[in-house]
């Protein structure tokens, strides 16, 4: 188990977490433009990567907000968390394509200045 | 001290050659499906230029790591098919391979705990019956005369209110099973290449033609997949995506005790399985972690959740030690039904999507899919389990059979 950095509560225990899959698959802009291929790439694939991956959490058992992380699948490490807000495919859907640092919370920012 | 029931094994049991620069068929992935293929492709197609390549050891990856459960009652027509298709072999397999694999027909309990399960274990048991395959309803009661240990009082939490039993499934010695195919698929002139990454795909015109190895090109007339859960790593190699995602599946083992445990029992809703070991362990498996993974190793709070639902159905394991626990890296795919047949490339083929219950199929995958690589067509029993059902949407929704939450 580990501990997990909710940008609101900061860290806490992995249990408290729900899995949302991958981050930044964006809901189809023209849906009725979508052929079968395009749904079926919309509804059932996502990426699988070996190392770091953009994915979506949930703090369920504490704020219940959703946020993102990237985190490793090898090493499991998370490398940072954002809000999900003003994230959606502004790089043009590019998985990996987040900022460099943390965006926390101030309240977070404080738990951590402390 | 060595068990009495464990055979002796001969002094060797494969060949260890060089890769040659090519092969008719290259399999990708030494572990049970690999070999299987392997086997068949030369025992019953008549292709022996083939090489399994293993980038670890073989069978060192989830062959090594899995609960070793075999059994068939599965919900719909489709995985009905292939699994009884692989269950019948297994009950020829000593036979077949020359070779020990303790395959035990012990039985498999699948027990229900609501209202809900309840109706859908009789529905199970009603599509088992209706296509041949051994199933029966039972109560409480006769769930104790199976399993005496399992306790059925109606005061725990999650009460048993009945389960399904097959009598015909059971459980293998896996590393038998592997290296009793590896045997014989080396034998007949099938070269086995451990420690040789695939590392890409060369492809031309839309054909592959060969793959780069962490030893080398090697050309192939055919590739085939059967790297579990890191075939969407190789898949991207090829240039192509698939709806597959990967988890840790964790598995553990008690101390070796005295027999206890006559049977498998597997339980969905308080998820954990539990059968005996030949040598006296408590073999004991859990639901997938819940996020992606390739650590090979699972989160601990999964462990403290399946401890405690064992130790809710079974109150005799409560002094039991705990020897050792791992994981294995299963892929999932969005209908817990494999994948298994022609891929976007000409000669590559797939076999993934297996998740959690690829062990039992390893007889059936060896047989359709090397009919599948040496026809170039699915055989009738995986010819349901196409990558293109995700877009026609003929999907074979097993989540409820597969027993496995995920």
């Amino acid at each position: 188990m580990q501990l997990i950095p909710c940008p609101w509560c900061g860290p806490r225990e992995e249990t408290e977490f729900h899995y949302g899959g991958q981050a930044h698959v964006a809901y189809p802009a023209d849906p009725a433009a979508l052929s079968d291929e395009d749904w079926a790439e919309f509804v059932f694939y996502r990426d699988n990567p070996v190392g770091p991956f953009a994915e979506r959490w949930a703090h369920t058992a504490g704020c219940r907000r959703w946020f993102n992380a990237v985190r490793d699948t090898v090493t499991y490490e998370f490398r940072s968390v954002y809000e999900m807000e003003g994230m959606v495919n502004d790089t043009g859907g590019a998985p990996f394509a987040m900022p460099d640092r943390v965006r926390v919370s101030r309240k977070t920012q404080r738990e951590v200045a402390s | 001290m060595r068990s009495p029931d464990l055979p002796d094994h001969p002094d060797q049991l494969w060949r260890n050659p060089e890769p040659r620069r090519s092969y008719d068929v290259v399999i990708v992935g030494g572990g049970g499906h690999g070999l299987a293929t392997a086997y068949h492709l030369a025992r019953h197609h008549g292709i022996t230029n083939v090489a399994v390549l293993e980038k670890g050891w073989l069978a060192g990856g989830n062959m090594a790591r899995n609960t070793c459960i075999i059994r068939s009652n599965y919900l719909w027509d489709e995985s009905s098919g292939i699994y009884e298709h692989s269950l019948k072999l297994w009950e020829g397999l000593e036979e077949e391979l020359g070779y020990p694999i303790l395959f035990s027909q012990r039985g498999v309990l699948n027990l229900a705990h609501s209202l809900q399960d309840v109706r859908d274990s009789v529905r199970r048991v009603n599509a088992n019956r209706l296509n041949g395959i051994d199933a029966e309803w039972l109560d409480p009661a006769q769930v104790a005369e199976v399993c005496p240990i399992v306790n059925v009082s109606p005061e725990v939490r999650y009460p048993v209110l009945g389960a399904t039993y097959q009598p015909r499934a059971g459980i293998a010695k896996h590393d038998y099973v592997a290296w009793g195919y590896a045997r014989a698929a080396s034998d007949l002139g099938v070269d086995l290449i451990q420690n040789c990454e695939v590392t890409g795909f060369d492809i031309s015109d839309g054909k592959v033609t060969g793959v780069q190895t962490s030893r080398g090109r090697i050309a192939a007339g055919r590739v085939a997949l059967c790297a579990a859960g890191h075939t969407s790593v190789l898949a991207e190699r090829a240039g192509f995506r698939l709806p597959l995602q990967s988890h840790p599946l964790q598995a553990l083992v008690s101390e070796l005790l005295e027999p206890v445990h006559p049977t498998v029992v597997m339980s969905n809703a308080v998820h954990v399985y539990v059968s005996q070991a030949h040598k006296g362990e408590l073999v004991m498996g859990a639901g997938v972690d819940g996020y992606n993974g390739y650590g090979r190793r699972g989160a601990f709070h999964i462990i403290e959740r399946q401890m405690s639902a064992a130790l809710e159905l079974f109150p005799i394991f409560a002094r039991a030690h705990l020897l050792r626990t791992w994981a294995g890296i299963v892929d999932v795919s969005p209908d817990a039904s494999p994948i298994m047949g022609l891929s976007p490339v000409d000669g590559l083929y797939l076999n993934c999507g297996w998740g959690t219950g690829g062990f039992k199929a390893t007889p059936g995958v060896g047989s359709c899919f090397a009919h599948t690589i040496a026809n170039d067509r699915p055989h009738p029993y995986n010819a349901p389990f196409t990558l293109e059902r995700f877009t026609t949407g003929a999907l074979v929704d097993e989540h409820g059979a597969a027993a496995v939450a995920h």
